[in-house]
């Protein structure tokens, strides 16, 4: 069983053991960092990939707009901005819904998808699964249609349902086109 | 070596962490939305209470009485963050969904339970078969109960679907039916495996 304790083999004791530990989880940090960092960047070239249309390389950066701090990618495909996929995040029905929406250069959605969300399974969360309420955002002119679910007098269908999750994936896409057209302006005046 | 055959099935049977002793009900209670999720989380658990409970039987007669309980923790906890830097590095869709949980098995009181009350009085060989007995019970555990809710919750059984498209019942897959799932499965195990209580 174990020792009598006394003030220098606790010290002792602990000292080492503590360590020994961090030793061990340095060498374990510096070893996996490359592959989380790749598989981190994986996951974001995935997420852009899937709401932009083909582009060269992007670029991480962050504007203030309607009272908050949003975060986009800007993708450029040779010297053209091909668009901008903006990190979108409003209150859901369970929590916070985050959107990542693909705008391109002449402000007309390209496509969406869900980055995280807490939504009720089968009822909310069915905003990243409905086929019907997913394909509605591709190619969405804000020019033309209402951003509003059909309840608000809109033009977008809302999850059976889950109008509440419906509202908050409006006003997300909403949020991010006026993201866009902020930068388009400022771009536009820095010319 | 029938001793440490009785080690590893009394994990699984007469001592079963999640139905009889009713230890780790947080992680057992949220992960287990599906019988996938059950499955990775009780490996998860299995990998750091091996490893773990082989460190700290090593170790065990040089820590002294008073420091021991912090010395354990900061054993697990490397074993802990070791199986995280590994799953985010290597499984990092399985580590999305585990997320929160991962860290977290660091408290779970099967792991630290164990550690006190076998590790630290056993061998390394016998801890090591007490911590895959233990971790099998609890994984074998907890994939049953994620199949269970999964089957009638989302009406699928390890992501495969049978009722095309159609929803199953939701309560299964929210909290609530956690709870009424967990306790009727842990109801049909003592009547199956624990007669004599």
């Amino acid at each position: 069983m174990a020792k009598e304790s006394n003030l220098k083999n606790m010290a002792l004791v602990l000292t080492l053991v503590c360590l020994f530990c961090s030793a061990v989880l340095g060498g374990a940090y510096a070893l996996t960092k490359k592959p989380i960092d790749a598989a981190a960047a994986e996951k974001t070239a995935k997420a852009v990939g899937a709401v932009l249309p083909e582009f060269d390389e992007t670029s991480y950066e962050s504007v203030e707009a309607l009272g908050k701090t949003y975060n986009y990618y800007k993708a450029v495909k040779g010297d053209e901005t091909v668009g901008y996929a903006v990190e979108s995040t409003t209150s859901g029905f369970g929590g916070n819904l985050s959107l990542m929406v693909g705008i391109t250069a002449d402000g007309v959605v390209y496509n969406t998808t869900v980055l995280s969300h807490s939504e009720t399974p089968g009822l909310g969360a069915k905003c990243s699964t409905d086929e019907h309420f997913m394909a509605q955002w591709k190619g969405l002119n804000p020019s033309e249609k209402i951003l509003k679910v059909k309840q608000d007098n809109g033009d977008i269908d809302a999850i059976t349902a889950s109008t509440i999750t419906s509202r908050a994936y409006t006003l997300a896409v909403a949020n991010a086109l006026a993201v866009v057209a902020a930068l388009n302006k400022e771009e536009k005046s820095n010319e | 070596m029938s001793n440490r055959m009785k080690l590893i099935s009394g994990g699984l049977v007469k001592n079963n962490p999640t139905f009889v002793l009713l230890l780790g009900m947080c992680p057992t209670l949220a992960t287990t939305t599906s019988a996938i999720n059950g499955l990775s989380m009780g490996l998860a658990t299995l990998f750091v209470l091996v490893l773990s409970n082989m460190a700290i039987s090593a170790i065990a007669p040089a820590v002294p009485d008073k420091v021991h309980i912090p010395v354990y923790i900061v054993v697990i906890a490397t074993f802990v963050t070791l199986l995280q830097l590994l799953m985010q590095a290597f499984t990092p869709a399985i580590y999305e969904t585990l997320g929160l949980f991962i860290p977290l098995i660091v408290v779970n009181c099967i792991v630290l339970g164990r550690a006190e009350a076998f590790a630290s009085k056993n061998g390394v060989l016998d801890s090591a078969c007490d911590g895959i007995g233990v971790g099998l019970g609890f994984t074998l555990s907890l994939t049953v109960l994620g199949l269970v809710r999964e089957i009638l919750g989302a009406g699928s059984i390890f992501g495969w679907s049978f009722l095309g498209g159609r929803d199953g019942m939701l309560a299964f897959v929210l909290a609530p039916g956690a709870f009424i799932c967990l306790g009727y499965l842990m109801v049909l195990f003592n009547k199956l495996f624990n007669k004599e209580k």
